[in-house]
């Protein structure tokens, strides 16, 4: 979990310090491309949790996400439709989704360690 | 493998948070250089600047009249004077009148047309630069735009939706006077094909009037040069 808090850092302070300049006319790539990583993020750390990460589903969901984002945005530039809030939703409603099941696997972990006071009856079953 | 899969999503957050810094600068970036708080700022600045030139001109009058009265005292120097007097009227630094002809100049009356350009019914900065052009080729010894006098300086230049002549914005209806031979004058505005022709195709309101008087104010600005100075071998 560590490394994961300092790639995080690491990513922030990169993006805060390199003097990239990005037209502002791509502002929509680049905020959809960045909901599209956040969703990947999110669906590594839970899969990561459940025992079921997959290094190859992992990485290729990223690239294709950020991928497919972008080309929506792309598609609805040229079409004159809004495309872009489509993925816009679903992206988000996947974030949101992930941090839930994320939210619930912590605090299962949690309480199997023990750590929790006021649930008397996780405790019998575990002991 | 385990480390693996931490590594891969280590790598995956790391960039997300790039781009999310680099979104959040961005965002920031806009929001500050906002178009209109600039020119908010840049029209505060200008009227301190105009502020300025005001009262920088009410000084430039002043001295002007000390000028005028000491250079009364002496006799002796009349040749000078009158060498002098001619130079300023030249410059366009004197009040100045003769006769002449007054062209006034307005927007079109006539309303653009489905698909029609706008533009080609409203007076535009290159409209006076060609009449104020015809008015010197047919001799006019000056010239004055809105109550601008025309000097070796002057710029007649386009202005959002006025002009700029001496650095000071003046909207249409234009009043053009000049001091020359008004049938002259006249004629050569209303040549065949020539600026009048042209500007009254387009419904652009053109009056011309030969005036036995015309008085044509002197330059309210200040000729003090900052860059320029006589030339030490004199020009080649």
């Amino acid at each position: 979990m560590w490394i994961v808090l300092g790639a995080l850092v690491l990513g922030l302070a990169m993006g805060t310090v390199i003097p990239l300049s990005l037209p502002l006319a791509y502002g929509h790539y680049l905020s959809i491309a960045v909901l599209a990583a956040l969703d990947t993020a999110f669906g590594g750390i839970r899969a990561y949790l459940e025992d079921r990460f997959d290094v190859g589903v992992f990485v290729t969901g990223f690239v294709s996400n950020t991928l497919l984002a972008g080309f929506f945005t792309f598609l609805g530039d040229r079409l004159g439709v809004e495309l872009y809030y489509a993925a816009l939703f679903a992206l988000g409603v996947r974030v949101f989704n992930n941090l839930g099941v994320i939210r619930r696997d912590l605090m299962q972990d949690w309480k199997k360690r023990g750590g929790h006071k006021f649930s008397p009856e996780q405790r019998e079953t575990q002991g | 493998m385990k480390r693996q899969s931490v590594l891969a999503i280590a790598l995956v957050v790391a960039v997300t948070g790039m781009m999310l810094a680099y979104q959040v600068r961005i965002q920031r970036a806009a929001a500050s250089s906002l178009p209109v708080q600039r020119s908010e700022v840049l029209v505060q600045n200008l009227q301190a600047v105009e502020k300025e030139r005001d009262s920088l001109r009410d000084e430039v009058a002043q001295l002007r009249g000390q000028i005028a009265k000491s250079g009364a005292v002496s006799d002796q120097l009349s040749a000078v004077e009158t060498q002098l007097e001619q130079a300023r009227m030249a410059a366009g630094l004197e009040d100045v009148e003769g006769p002449g002809v007054i062209v006034t100049l307005d927007d079109s009356k006539r309303a653009p047309e489905k698909g029609q350009d706008p533009n080609v019914f409203l007076l535009h900065d290159d409209d006076l630069l060609k009449v104020v052009n015809e008015l010197r080729d047919a001799g006019a010894e000056a010239i004055s735009i809105n109550g601008q006098r025309l000097v070796a300086t002057s710029e007649i230049r386009c202005a959002g939706s006025t002009v700029s002549i001496n650095n000071t914005r003046t909207a249409p209806p234009v009043d053009i006077r000049a001091i020359g031979d008004p049938a002259v004058l006249e004629a050569a505005l209303r040549l065949r094909g020539g600026i009048a022709e042209t500007l009254l195709f387009w419904g652009i309101q053109v009056d011309i009037k030969q005036q036995k008087l015309v008085v044509v104010p002197a330059y309210k600005g200040s000729l003090q040069p900052q860059y320029a100075k006589p030339a030490a071998g004199g020009a080649q």
